[in-house]
């Protein structure tokens, strides 16, 4: 009988495909011997990421004089991270992010990550495993594409080269309305071009793995020499897109401890510039990584993504019949 | 100067790009994994009608267009501008050609038009979407001929043309949907 607690058409259908999927990741783990682990989602540090918003909460610890503030995990990753420098092995953990401001078609404030590390693998032994993963899962064929390849498709230049005014030509071509040319940076300018010219397009016939992407756009990844003989650095990090819908992120680890603390350290910088408020830097991490993180690579792929491009889903609303409804938006 | 941040924006809200007043149409979030979160957004020209898609980052401020849609009354064509009144506030504005794209066909006097005003001055015209006009030139009906679904050019009063059946008279009053310029019925006097 229908009355208005029931689920939607369709909704239980959807709740029966993201059991299974969840089952199938879990039996995949298993199989490879990826051993299962279940970190904090609250800490009293926050990722500095200028382009993640950390939800904080106010929290009462036992005895102390007040409030503290507290922050929602947006990623079990620099927890992961002391794991494996501790000593743990392969690990994976399917846990909640949160990620304050961040809600649309494919965002919701709270979603459902798979990520997953492993020791002695680098970022394309990585795309390996998530290809098999993927077979598993009904996709029998995968492809692999470099960055720039990608890029050079729609805009036919090399991106990690490209002057700043090249790459404003480019954006201000494509639509980009944003901002005065002297503040905005070229991380913006090719997340906007990459964006709006080849991600869309990406992965539509099978799932596609981009890699090598610009060194600004490292995030937490090693760098390498270009290995085109021209020299410029790329970041050895991964993304698996389909049907144009980015899955999954993935980095063949940063280890360096002193590299981190720059990069933590810059970020705080840029957020102090850009008006928005400073986050506890990870220190534990941080010890993590000076006492050994071991050579790894590591994914986060988001599960409700996932589950969209399973069903045809266009929207997260589709996979998750309890997601609020969406804000500013008309879909 | 008013702006809207882009945590405002929704379909509907009325923006100033490139010096033109603009309408957002549809407003998406857009954030690629480790990056810069946009707003992509698919907006109406109100001047030129064009719909073009610009993106903004994340939490930009654009600036807003003083843009209004109003209820204003016809009152007359001074053979080059019509001219509008406020029922309440008796106030009157004046739209060109531009401004009318054509509306003034099924205007007579006294009709309550959708007007939308940009700092002040009308940008856009909606006539009612009926209008009762009198035929002064058509050929002469055909009469009982109410089945053949035939038609035939009528010149009304304000020097609209649209297609009739071939039964309607000359000097009829007829119904026309103003939206696709169509003949919709007789009106009995």
């Amino acid at each position: 009988m229908k009355d208005s607690h029931s689920l939607a058409a369709g909704a239980n259908d959807m709740l029966q495909a993201r059991a299974r999927l969840v089952a199938q990741i879990r039996d995949f783990m298993a199989e490879r011997e990826v051993l299962e682990v279940d970190t904090p989602a609250l800490s009293p540090c926050a990722n500095t990421d200028p382009q993640v918003e950390s939800a904080p909460v106010s929290l009462t610890l036992p005895g102390a004089p007040g409030p503290a503030t507290w922050y929602l995990s947006a990623s079990p990753e620099f927890a992961m991270k002391r794991l494996l420098a501790g000593g743990s092995g392969s690990i994976y953990q399917i846990c909640k992010a949160f990620r304050n401001g961040e809600q649309g078609r494919r965002h919701q404030l709270e979603f459902t990550l798979l990520e997953w590390y492993r020791v002695g693998f680098d970022h394309h032994a990585l795309m390996d495993e998530t290809a098999a993963l993927l077979r598993d899962l009904g996709w029998r064929t995968t492809e692999r594409r470099s960055y720039r390849a990608c890029f050079e498709a729609s805009f036919g230049f090399n991106p990690h080269e490209a002057e700043p005014e090249c790459l404003l030509a480019a954006a201000r071509k494509a639509g980009f309305a944003g901002g005065a040319a002297a503040e905005v940076d070229k991380g913006t300018l090719l997340d906007f071009l990459f964006s709006h010219g080849p991600g869309p397009k990406l992965g539509l016939e099978q799932p596609l793995f981009v890699y090598d992407y610009p060194a600004c756009q490292a995030a937490l990844a090693r760098l390498r020499p270009a290995r085109d003989g021209r020299g410029y650095p790329v970041a050895e990090r991964f993304e698996l897109f389909i049907a144009g819908l980015e899955i999954a992120n993935g980095f063949h680890e940063l280890t360096d401890a002193a590299e981190q603390r720059r990069r933590f350290e810059a970020e705080n910088r840029l957020r102090q510039a850009r008006g928005q408020a400073l986050m506890p830097v990870d220190e534990a991490l941080l010890a993590a990584l000076e006492r050994g993180l071991p050579d790894c690579a590591g994914v986060a792929l988001g599960v409700e993504r996932l589950l969209m491009a399973l069903t045809g889903a266009t929207s997260i609303a589709e996979v998750n019949p309890l997601a609020p409804p969406e804000r500013g938006s008309d879909s | 100067m008013a702006s809207y941040n882009t945590n405002d924006f929704r379909p509907g809200l009325k923006l100033m790009i490139d010096g033109d007043p603009c309408s957002i149409i549809e407003n998406e979030f857009v954030k690629p994994g480790k990056g810069q979160a946009f707003n992509r957004v698919k907006i109406r020209n109100l001047k030129t009608g064009r719909v073009l898609e610009k993106t903004w980052r994340s939490g930009e401020s654009v600036e807003a267009a003083d843009v209004v849609e109003t209820k204003l009354q016809y009152l007359y064509n001074d053979g080059e501008l019509w001219h509008f009144m406020d029922t309440e506030s008796y106030e009157q504005v004046a739209a060109d050609e531009t401004a009318m794209a054509g509306a003034g066909q099924w205007l007579t006097g006294a009709e309550l038009c959708e007007v939308t005003l940009w700092n002040g001055a009308p940008l856009s015209v909606l006539p009612p979407n009926f209008a009762e006009l009198r035929i002064i030139e058509t050929d002469p009906g055909l009469r009982g001929d109410t089945a053949s679904g035939g038609s035939k050019p009528a010149t009304l009063e304000t020097g609209a043309i649209v297609k009739v059946p071939l039964f309607i008279e000359p000097d009829e009053v007829i119904r026309v949907d103003t939206r696709t310029a169509e003949y919709v019925g007789r009106v009995k006097e």
